[in-house]
Parts: structure tokens; sequence; C-alpha cells
């Protein structure tokens, strides 16, 4: 049996709305793969380090609060501090498709905005991760 | 990355990365955890196990703390379930611990069950190894919310933690057997719940039944407030005393030995029949056959069991 795909779905700064997040994380546990919830108000710093510990293939960021041009960065540049940045990075929640661009030049492989069916960001995660 | 030598100064990536592959039975993982077993055996390994809601990943958050304050460098192994369907799981023990993310002295695993129906995982063994050579003076096993009868986690501990919630079931439930024989210790958690009292009158009742030496004691936490967790570490250590004093921590850890060996022996044989002797085609006739009544499992067990001799 190939190794399931472990995924870690992060909640940064400060938003308290978690629906979409465990909605996804319900959906990616449904394709078979082994997802770890952080929590919420979680800091750049906490996601990176738990994904190292948690050995995970993909990093999902759910952020409807706004700071998603600060913090999904952040993660991003913390990742290649720790020579990670094997490690898949995407991003959803409430991010204006005009936003898209600076994400995917700063290190977010892709970005799923509100409508976008979990099947896709299945699909994206499995032809994507690394290992 | 040099595995070996990052793993011994304590490398936390490498330590992740060593547990990865050693879960997922990477044969030169298992090659290095050979060479590595005399760096093993330091750790003091502590299961967390209970019903399902019962508050166990609060509670580690909280006996981690408590070891983090006297200096000491802790490892979590935290275990939920992984759906028989589809493979996989939601690991969500870590997000009662979100703070400890960045502690340098704290490294949290979360493992799904992958099929192993004791409670634990079958990688978990092989994890407590690694975490033990990464530096942890205190690994703690959290596990699968328990029902009546996952009990490995015994077999890979030194001391086990059974925590309780008021208001389970009455006292027919609390002498049934399985999981009220494993605990060494008992939390009676969110005991500021009705009926916590009566609670710790019939598990008390329950432990008056015992026979050995050793009368577990029962505290009350209330673990998100931070109370009892004081009290429950002194049982902890007192737990751990009791054992060294008696020579029965070096017996109940060549137990887990034989366990272990035992198991990994089953899976070997299990694997290779599986990969020799098994014929889908020959276990769809035998099974179509039992509902049709022209055989029945037996006979077609006997049947298949010729097939694996020759």
């Amino acid at each position: 049996m190939d190794r399931p795909i472990r995924v870690l779905v992060a909640k940064p700064g400060l938003d308290g709305h978690d629906r979409g997040a465990k909605v996804v994380a319900r959906a990616l546990r449904d394709a078979g793969m082994e997802v770890i919830y952080t929590g919420l108000r979680q800091t750049p710093e906490q996601i990176v380090n738990a994904a190292i510990q948690e050995d995970v293939d993909c990093i999902a960021v759910s952020i409807l609060s706004g700071a998603h041009n600060t913090l999904l960065p952040k993660v991003a540049k913390l990742l290649s501090a720790e020579d990670a940045s094997d490690i898949l990075l995407v991003g959803g929640g409430v991010i204006p498709d005009s936003d898209i661009p600076f994400l995917k030049e700063n290190g977010i492989a892709e970005i799923f905005t509100p409508g976008t069916p979990t099947s896709v960001t299945i699909d994206f995660i499995k032809g994507n991760v690394k290992r | 990355m040099d595995l070996e030598k990052k793993l011994l100064e304590g490398n936390k990536r490498a330590a992740a990365r060593m547990i990865t592959l050693v879960e997922n039975r990477d044969p030169a993982a298992f090659d290095l955890l050979k060479k590595l077993h005399n760096k093993t055996g330091d750790a003091y390994v502590i299961g967390i196990t209970g019903p399902p809601g019962a508050g166990k990943s609060t509670l580690t958050d909280k006996l981690v703390k408590s070891f983090l304050n006297e200096g000491k460098k802790v490892g979590v192994i935290a275990i939920d379930p992984t759906s028989p369907f589809t493979g996989g799981a939601i690991l969500g023990d870590r997000v009662r611990m979100g703070d400890l993310s960045t502690h340098k002295d704290v490294f949290i695993r979360s493992m799904g069950a992958r099929g192993s129906l004791g409670g634990i995982s079958e990688g978990t063994s092989a994890a407590i190894k690694v975490l033990d050579v990464y530096g942890a003076d205190y690994i703690i096993v959290e596990t699968v919310g328990v029902g009546q009868s996952e009990i490995d986690i015994v077999k890979n501990c030194d001391t086990t933690v059974m925590v309780m919630v008021p208001g389970l079931g009455d006292d027919i439930q609390a002498i049934k057997a399985g999981i009220m024989e494993i605990g060494d210790v008992f939390a009676i958690n969110k005991s500021d719940r009705d009926g916590a009292k009566k609670t710790a009158r019939e598990i008390d009742a329950m432990l008056d039944y015992n026979d050995s030496d050793w009368r577990p004691p029962v505290t009350m936490t209330v673990a998100m407030k931070n109370e009892g967790i004081d009290t429950l570490v002194e049982t902890i250590v007192e737990h751990r005393e009791y054992m060294k004093s008696n020579g029965l921590f070096e017996t109940r850890r060549i137990d887990n030995a034989r366990n272990e060996i035992v198991e990994l022996v089953k899976h070997k044989v299990l694997s290779h029949l599986f990969d020799n002797a098994y014929n889908e085609q020959m276990i769809c006739r035998l099974s179509e056959n039992v509902v049709k009544r022209t055989t029945d499992p037996y006979t077609a067990c006997e049947e298949i069991m010729v097939t694996i001799k020759n």
C-alpha cells in the first residue's frame, strides 16, 4: 500500500473561521490522506515547526482575515529558511483573484478560492507533492 | 542528511524523517534502528488512554508543560483513528497542544492507527525508539480513544494513565474486563462536572477487588483549568518508583519486548502469506460457495491452509 499523503491544515493569525478548513480536512481524509489540523491562531513559526515535526508533504493554509499577503509569504520564507521548500504550500479562503499572482511569486503553489470543488484541491495536492 | 548523526544530535527534522521511514517500514531505517538500539531505553514512556472525549490531549498538553518546568525534554506521539474505508485520517490531537510547537524541548508527532485495532499503530513502537534516541526524557503516547478492549498501549509503555470522565456508565461498566484492568494510575478529568464524586467512588470500589500490591491512585483533574495536574504527576512518579524498587520495571520491559518480537514476527508471516499464497480467485469462489451453502467457512479455511502449506 502506498503511504498516505500527509497534509497540515493550518489557520494562521487572528482568524476564527475554521468551518472551511474543516470541510477541506474532511474531504482530504475521505481521499485517503492523513490530515493534521493545527487549530486556530497559529503563528507562521508554529505552523512551520509543526510541519517539520509531522514531516508533512503539504501545508494547506486557510485565511479569511485578509492578512494573506503577509502571512502566506511568511510561511514560505520560513520553510525556505528551514530547507523545507519541498513541502507543497497551498492556500484558500477569502483571497481576491488579483492577489493570487503575487502569492504565486512568493512561494505559494496554488490558491483555492471559495466555490472550488474539493476534488480540484485533492487532485492538485496528489499531483504536486514532491515525495 | 546524515540521519544517524542528526538524530543523535537531537535534530527535529531528522527525528521526523526517521519516524516517517519506520512508519512506512523502510528497510534501511530498520537497519539504523538495529544499530542504535543500545542508545534506547533511557526515556520513561507514559501511555495515556481512555474513552474518546475524556480530555486526553488537553491532559497531555498539561503534563508536557509540567515536565518542561522540570527542565526535561518531552516527546509526544498522538494517535487517532484511520478510516477503514479510505485509509485517511484526521489527526486532531495536536490542536490541544498548539502553543508547544515552537518549544525547543518538545517534539509532537501525530500518527494514524492505520488499521491497527489495539488503540495504537504498528509504527508506534518504532517511533518511541526514535524519540528515545533523539533525546526525550519522557515520551507520552496518547492513544486513540479506547473503547473497552484496545489495550495495546500497556505493552508499549512503563506507566499507563487511564483517563475517565464522569457520567459514562455505572458500576457495571466499571467492573468489565479490559480497560479497567490496565490503568496504573487513574485520572477523572472534567471533574468539575456532575457525577465526578460518584465516578470516583465507583472506580475505588472496583479497585477494591484488585489483587496486586499496587493500588492505582485516582486523581481528580480539570485539565482545561490546569487543576490536579501536579497531583497526577506525583502519582506517575510514585508508580515509577514502585516499579523500580520491586524489579517490576525490568519485568514489564521484558514483557513488552517479548510482545514486540511476536508482533513483528506475526506481521512478517502475514505479509509473506499475502505476498505468496493469497489467491483472490480462490477466495472469491469459496466466499460464494459459503453463501450458496456448498461449503462452510471452516472447510474453506482448511482448503486454503492446504494451498499455503504447499
